[in-house]
């Protein structure tokens, strides 16, 4: 590792062990509530996808997939603009990083949908879903973290 | 009704993956993301166990849009996840990334089956 404190979604610097647990939770207050607010948006997106395109039993889950890479991609575009190019308040990274897109993706509905696949006698669709998230999710937040640095650095020269 | 209960689960689930994370980072090492490997797991675990209830008909659909839909799906993240794997890859911590998107992945399985074995003894 180049860098021992790692940027991390909710703040610029990372929590490093061993830190006294009331700095763990010290000035958390804001931060919290930001989250909260953003994780319901988050959830509620999920929600109202699941709404217009429901699962069809036994099939892949495309509603879910699709939830998880935008979310991927959408990250990638704001860590880029957050931590380089955009000064913006300390809240809004734990309120779309952390609570908006952390909300909107889901891996507990990923792994349970396998699951559920498996159980159906599914196990091709199971593991084409498997593979098809990860290396999509991966491939999207990638591309995104590329391209959003390759157009802010046009932009600044 | 349907959405409050979405609205609530999310606005548990979400504060309690951050506080999680700063929990579980400041009592361990920096260079594996555990945080979101252990909500990631945990999340895994409460929605299969739900989704058991569901089949053996112990849990109602509200239920499972208060802790499924809502509180497993905003404790859980695909972004997060996707985002530290790519940062430990870039970091040219290589090995790290893939043990990440592996272990995630087999972690989560596991929590899932097991939380679905476990409502099944539970209440089927």
């Amino acid at each position: 590792m180049t860098d021992p404190r790692p940027e991390t979604v909710d703040e610029p610097v990372a929590l490093r062990a061993p830190v006294p647990w009331s700095t763990v939770w010290r000035g958390q207050g804001p931060v919290v509530a930001v989250v909260a607010v953003g994780g319901a948006a988050g959830a509620s997106a999920r929600y109202g996808a699941a709404l217009l395109w429901p699962a069809q039993p036994g099939a892949f889950p495309w509603t879910t997939f699709w939830v998880n890479v935008v979310g991927c991609f959408v990250i990638g575009v704001f860590m880029v603009l957050i931590t380089g190019v955009w000064a913006a308040h300390r809240l809004v990274r734990p309120f779309f990083g952390t609570g908006v897109l952390g909300g909107f993706t889901t891996f507990s509905t990923y792994a349970v949908d396998i699951q559920r696949l498996l159980d159906e006698g599914r196990p091709l669709t199971a593991l084409a879903y498997l593979a098809a998230t990860l290396v999509t999710a991966l491939a999207a937040v990638w591309a995104a973290v590329t391209l959003t640095r390759r157009v802010s650095a046009r932009w600044s020269r | 009704m349907n959405w409050l209960l979405v609205i609530v689960g999310g606005m548990v689930g979400a504060p309690l993956r951050h506080l999680t994370d700063r929990a579980v980072r400041s009592r361990s090492d920096a260079t594996f993301p555990w945080g979101t490997f252990t909500v990631n797991v945990v999340g895994c675990l409460i929605l299969g166990t739900l989704t058991g209830a569901a089949t053996a008909g112990a849990a109602s659909s509200h239920l499972q849009l208060l802790l499924g839909t809502g509180l497993c799906g905003a404790l859980s993240t695909y972004s997060t996840f996707s985002y530290e794997t790519l940062r430990l890859a870039e970091d040219g911590a290589r090995f790290h990334a893939a043990v990440n998107a592996v272990a995630s992945v087999v972690a989560g399985l596991g929590a899932a089956f097991a939380g679905v074995a476990a409502a099944d003894a539970l209440w089927a």
